[in-house]
């Protein structure tokens, strides 16, 4: 019964790293790219996790390192993709041509790197930020 | 001993290095610096991935603990590089 569980776990968790491959090959634009191998390949990482502490559930130890993997992967993918997203977007890689809108433009200072709006006052981030509280 | 265990072990191991491939297609194609630094994570993550199902397939335990440094290493790797391309990104714009 546990080998079923464990068999299930483990071909879903496969197919979620499968899917993030083929999303890191097929999609248009580098966020995209991005969106799918983190969430997808997190995604299956947790359940290869799942199907390895179900395969040790004899093994205390083997079940709660399975867990702080999981918990480890959980916090830090959506901080490295952050981080690489805002890298990206301040490199001004070209977006897809078919992007619909692009709330940060012109909210970025180009010599700071900072977020704020630029425009409304003319000067950098910290003054704006400081004028408009 | 486990004999229902076999398929989907050989499964995912085709599923797993199949990734593995297209992901190191992305990071030798990939057009632009991010774009190798998110293919290098996800090699990363799936080498995560790739030693749970040999913990597994072996029984070995002695290899989790190779996943959690392995996914400590490439979290650092990864803010490392980003870090290093907004550097980059605003010293060329100081200078232009």
């Amino acid at each position: 019964m546990i080998e079923w569980i464990t068999s299930a776990f483990i071909i879903l968790g496969a197919g979620f790293m499968l899917l993030a491959a083929a999303g890191i090959l097929r999609m248009p634009d580098i966020w995209m790219r991005m969106h799918c191998s983190t969430k997808s390949a997190t995604l299956g990482i947790g359940f290869m996790q799942i199907a390895l502490a179900a395969s040790f559930l004899h093994d205390l130890g083997v079940v709660m390192r399975a867990v702080i993997t999981i918990g480890f992967i959980f916090q830090t993918a959506p901080v490295a993709a952050h981080m690489i997203g805002r890298a990206a977007y301040l490199m001004k890689i070209p977006l897809w041509q078919k992007t619909l809108r692009n709330e940060l433009k012109g909210q970025y200072s180009t010599e700071t790197s900072r977020l704020g709006n630029v425009f409304a006052t003319g000067k950098g981030p910290e003054e704006s930020h400081s004028l408009e509280s | 001993m486990m004999m229902t265990l076999q398929p989907a072990l050989a499964a995912a191991s085709v599923m797993l290095i199949a990734a593995v491939f297209i992901a190191f297609f992305r990071l030798l194609k990939g057009p632009s610096l991010a774009d190798r630094v998110v293919a290098l994570d996800l090699l990363s993550t799936l080498a995560v991935g790739i030693i749970a199902l040999f913990t597994i397939f072996t029984g070995e335990a002695v290899f989790l603990d190779v996943a959690i440094i392995l996914a400590l290493i490439s979290f650092l790797g990864t803010i490392a590089f980003a870090r290093y391309i907004e550097k980059r990104e605003s010293r060329r714009g100081r200078q232009s």
